[in-house]
């Protein structure tokens, strides 16, 4: 009989070893990140805040990265087993007997969630989006404990992972296009913002294309990768998108290593390290520094989606010194307002363990304030003048903590990616997304 | 064809001799493509008539590119004068906003400079017998132009495009103006509210607000230029924005309602519905071919449903004598296009030349700031024809000259073959794209690769440099890929071995 302590999950320490020191800094990082997701979590519902301020909603995409890390905390030996369990559950049973109707207060509908739920009751609030891509997020964290919890008494939770993504209706997405919208409102319909190029959306067809109830049609992948742009860019061949999160949330769950679609196959090349390349990219970038924003270097970066000042910046002469707020920024085309994300760079551990580690000791070291309580705020902007040594966000952000629990872990252990690998609905999706080679030989 | 002596136009209107010839050639419509057909036929030796009821030019030169580029050229000194103002006042003293009367008197000269090269008196000296009359097709080989009937061995319609009206409720009774009647205005309007963000709609938004207007561009779909690609039509968007543009993108106009000297255009995007009030309106939401009047059907002219003319690769329409050029059948509705293809339909009606406006390089450019140049394949079109498509792109940020010049916004994309060096495409986004974009036409119309492209010195410091560090990076090695972690094979993805557990 197995010890409540032990685990039938074969994760592989597969990935970058770290010295001891190293080692330390990122068990104290990755806790800090992971106790965001346990202090400002709903525990009679399981919902979790979009961030640390005062009446944030709930965001959806949140909850699917604290499901995952529920897990990553049982392995850690931070919260036992049963309780994780638990924890678990509420969330599922909650998600399971809210609202899906087109009624705008539903909490979802079509099996999708709203991106944004009212902490207490679970209700669309700020008339937000019917959000696929991060549904999307949450259901790769329901899979995830789908996976895991697979002992006789956990059936439950098995049952539900598999009833919230089985209901998704991925097909009425598409809104009878080849590609899926990106979203959905009561009020005015199926939104299409244009997703042209490379983006996060590779798990969206993933999961879209692994479903065994509404799947989507293999070429709606093939159309939607008809927008990629293939550049040599500042001497790194690489398939690009501006924000570093775009490259970082699908491979928070997904193994893309040495796996390929039909276009990789024809660039030689793979999701993985199309995030290498990335993140090199951006440091190359920050040691250029064509915009001359304060504090940039190659071991000084991380650009990304995240909060960021507001104030109002003067033109001059050329220069374009305005700021942006909250903003999906991107190099090397910008946006661009001086504006870092300080979590970014720990976030690319899996891909670049060592950018990533000499970034954020550079960054602990000269701006130490960019993490209070050992938490990464969402932005920082050292170039804007404040008593706090640079504009610096307010709280936390869910989102980025969820993904530098992950991201930390996959790096140490694998764990995610290995119990992912043996999701049937991930392999059948990244089997007709065109996938073959390594492990889903 | 005999070459036949000039005479004065209006004496051989009135000859009625005149009016039963059978002319070699007739054009309608005297734009750039009428024009240049009617000019190079009389130039071969061909008998021509030449309708047009309107200014000489076309919409080019009265409405269009030239009075746009140079509204452009002036809303450009301003910008820059308003640069300098900030400079040297740090007090936030601010350049008043443009007299347009005065500008506007500027785009008349320069319309009457360019027009003197297309004079009546210059077409007649050419032998052309110009009418101005509109004319209408009577049967397959006969136009009548007023009480007047022409038959022609061959004719060439190129009565060009006008502006599309949106069916907006209410925007009829408001204060709108197109691009035909934009340049008429002459006051400055305090707020301009632009409906369609292509490139006319965006080229006169920036242009107004840089001249001092407050304005805001709507645009009903999720990017500006839908025709460019997402990192041109951003940084475009950014240019804009940084301006003053307010932009509303993925936004339709419901309705408008005219109160006093404003009108309030309703705006709705998925989130929000929002009121637009402006002194101004202007619609720019795209173009419809001029075929209206001219009775197609008599002559046995076949429309597509957009109302263009039909025309094969030799620009001949279903009528075997009858040939179009220009924006009345062409999708690309440029001035250089409809010249281009105002040359090919007479040398094929005239000559049988055989000629395919299908082999034409048609490169094209939006003249914001930054201007928006490409020519050839986009990478989505390339790879919706399966061809293995590798973009080289330099960044202008990195470029010495626009550094110089502090016009760094902007990138130089090749797009190539992948595993070859020949240019199948490029989007150039740079202070003077519009020129640039040119070395690449020569390139792509020669044959020339990226690998002698690479070998052909330019001047230093130039922004067209760009284009030469583009094509050296195709010569650059492969980037040191990261060394990758290491992968489970498939038979050992089972491993045994599980994380050890941390206090």
């Amino acid at each position: 009989m197995r010890s409540r302590r032990s685990t039938r999950i074969r994760h592989q320490r597969t990935v970058a070893t770290f010295n001891a020191e190293d080692e330390a800094l990122l068990t104290a990082l990755q806790r800090a990140a992971y106790e965001y997701l346990v202090r400002y979590r709903n525990p009679g519902n399981g919902l979790v805040a979009d961030t640390s301020r005062p009446g944030a909603p709930c965001s959806i995409a949140v909850v699917g990265f604290a499901l995952s890390c529920w897990v990553i905390a049982c392995e850690r030996g931070w919260l036992p087993r049963t309780q994780a369990a638990q924890q678990t559950l509420i969330s599922l049973r909650f998600l399971l007997a809210s609202r899906q109707s087109d009624d705008p207060q539903a909490s979802g509908y079509r099996g999708f969630y709203y991106h944004f739920l009212d902490m207490q009751s679970g209700a669309r609030v700020w008339n937000c989006e019917l959000s696929l891509i991060d549904t999307t997020l949450l259901l790769a964290g329901v899979l995830t404990v789908g996976r895991y919890f697979d002992r006789p008494h956990e059936a439950e939770i098995r049952d539900a992972a598999e009833a919230l993504y089985q209901r998704v209706d991925w097909c009425w997405a598409q809104d009878n296009a080849p590609t899926l919208s990106q979203g959905w409102m009561p009020e005015f319909g199926f939104l299409h913002y244009g997703w042209e190029g490379y983006n996060e959306a590779l798990i969206l067809y993933v999961l879209g294309l692994g479903s065994p109830t509404h799947a989507l049609p293999a070429n709606s992948f093939t159309s939607w990768t008809l927008t990629y742009q293939w550049e040599r860019l500042l001497g790194f061949d690489v398939l690009y998108s501006g924000p570093l999160f775009t490259h970082l949330f699908p491979h928070a769950w997904l193994d893309l290593r040495g796996i390929r679609d039909a276009f990789m196959r024809e660039k030689r090349s793979d999701y993985y390290h199309n995030s290498c390349r990335s993140i090199a990219l951006q440091r190359e970038y920050c040691e250029r520094n064509p915009r001359q924003q304060l504090g940039y270097g190659r071991d000084l970066w991380g650009i990304s989606a995240g909060d960021g000042p507001n104030v109002y910046g003067v033109r001059a002469f050329g220069t374009d010194h305005r700021h942006f707020g909250y903003m999906a920024r991107g190099v090397p085309f910008g946006p661009d307002d001086g504006t870092l994300c300080p979590w970014a760079m720990l976030a690319t551990l899996p891909f670049a363990p060592e950018a990533a580690l000499a970034g954020t000791r550079q960054l602990l070291a000269r701006f130490p304030q960019v993490c209070p309580e050992q938490r990464f705020v969402s932005g920082f902007n050292p170039g804007v003048e404040t008593e706090r040594g640079g504009w610096l966000s307010e709280g936390w952000y869910g989102l980025d903590q969820g993904l530098v629990v992950m991201a930390i872990e996959n790096a140490r252990s694998g764990l995610i990616w290995s119990l992912l690998r043996d999701s049937p609905h991930v392999r059948r999706g990244l089997k007709r997304a065109g996938f073959t080679g390594g492990w889903l030989t | 064809m005999t070459r036949r002596p000039g005479s004065p136009a209006l004496r051989r209107r009135l000859a009625p001799a005149a009016r039963t010839r059978i002319h070699d050639l007739l054009v309608i419509g005297a734009g750039p493509a009428g024009l240049r057909a009617a000019e190079l036929a009389a130039r071969l030796g061909a008998s021509v008539a030449l309708f047009e009821p309107r200014r000489l030019g076309g919409t080019s030169l009265n409405t269009g590119s030239v009075p746009s580029k140079a509204l452009i050229r002036s809303a450009t000194l301003f910008a820059a004068l308003r640069e300098v103002t900030r400079l040297q006042h740090p007090d936030g003293r601010d350049v008043p906003p443009a007299d347009l009367q005065r500008i506007a008197s500027r785009l008349r000269q320069i319309e009457a400079r360019l027009l003197g090269y297309h004079s009546l008196e210059r077409l007649q000296r050419l032998g052309i017998d110009v009418y101005p009359e509109a004319a209408r097709f009577v049967d397959a080989r006969t136009v009548a132009a007023g009480s007047a009937r022409f038959q022609f061995r061959k004719a060439v319609v190129a009565t060009g495009a006008r502006p599309t009206l949106p069916g907006i409720p209410g925007l009829a009774e408001g204060a709108y103006v197109t691009s035909e009647s934009i340049f008429a205005l002459e006051q400055l309007p305090a707020r301009l509210a632009v409906v369609g963000g292509g490139p006319l709609g965006c080229e006169l938004a920036q242009a107004f607000c840089r001249l001092g207007s407050e304005v805001t561009i709507i645009q009903d779909e999720a990017k500006f230029l839908p025709r460019e690609e997402r990192d041109a039509a951003q940084i475009l968007a950014q240019s804009m924005a940084r301006d003053g543009v307010t932009i509303f993108l993925n936004t339709r106009v419901t309705g408008a309602r005219v109160e006093g000297p404003l009108t309030t255009l309703e705006t709705e995007n998925y989130r929000t519905r929002r009121p637009v009030a402006a002194e101004r309106v202007l619609v720019s939401v795209g173009r419809e071919a001029n075929t209206h009047g001219l009775d197609l059907a008599a002559a046995g002219i076949a429309c597509a449903a957009d109302g263009a003319i039909v025309v094969d690769a030799y620009l001949r329409t279903s009528n075997p004598r009858v040939y179009a050029a220009g924006d009345v059948c062409m999708p690309h509705m440029y001035t250089h296009v409809a010249q281009n293809t105002g040359q090919i339909a007479a040398l094929n009606a005239l000559q049988n030349a055989r000629q395919r406006h299908t082999d034409l390089t048609i490169p094209w450019c939006t003249f914001c700031v930054p201007e928006v140049a490409h020519v050839g394949l986009q990478v989505w079109e390339a790879r919706e024809l399966s061809i293995p498509i590798k973009t080289y792109t330099i960044m202008m940020q990195d470029v010495d000259r626009a550094i110089t010049d502090r016009q760094e916004n902007g990138f130089v994309k090749l797009h190539v073959a992948e595993g070859k060096d020949r240019i199948l495409g490029a989007t150039i986004v740079a202070s003077r794209a519009s020129e640039m974009i040119n070395e690449i036409c020569v390139a792509m119309h020669t044959g020339i690769g990226l690998r002698a492209l690479a070998r052909v010195v330019h001047t230093y410091p130039s922004q067209s440099a760009a284009i030469r560090l583009a094509a050296l990076s195709f010569q650059e090695l492969p980037d040191a890929t990261p060394a990758p972690l290491a992968v489970p094979p498939a038979s050992r993805r089972r491993g045994s071995r599980r994380t050890r557990k941390r206090p």
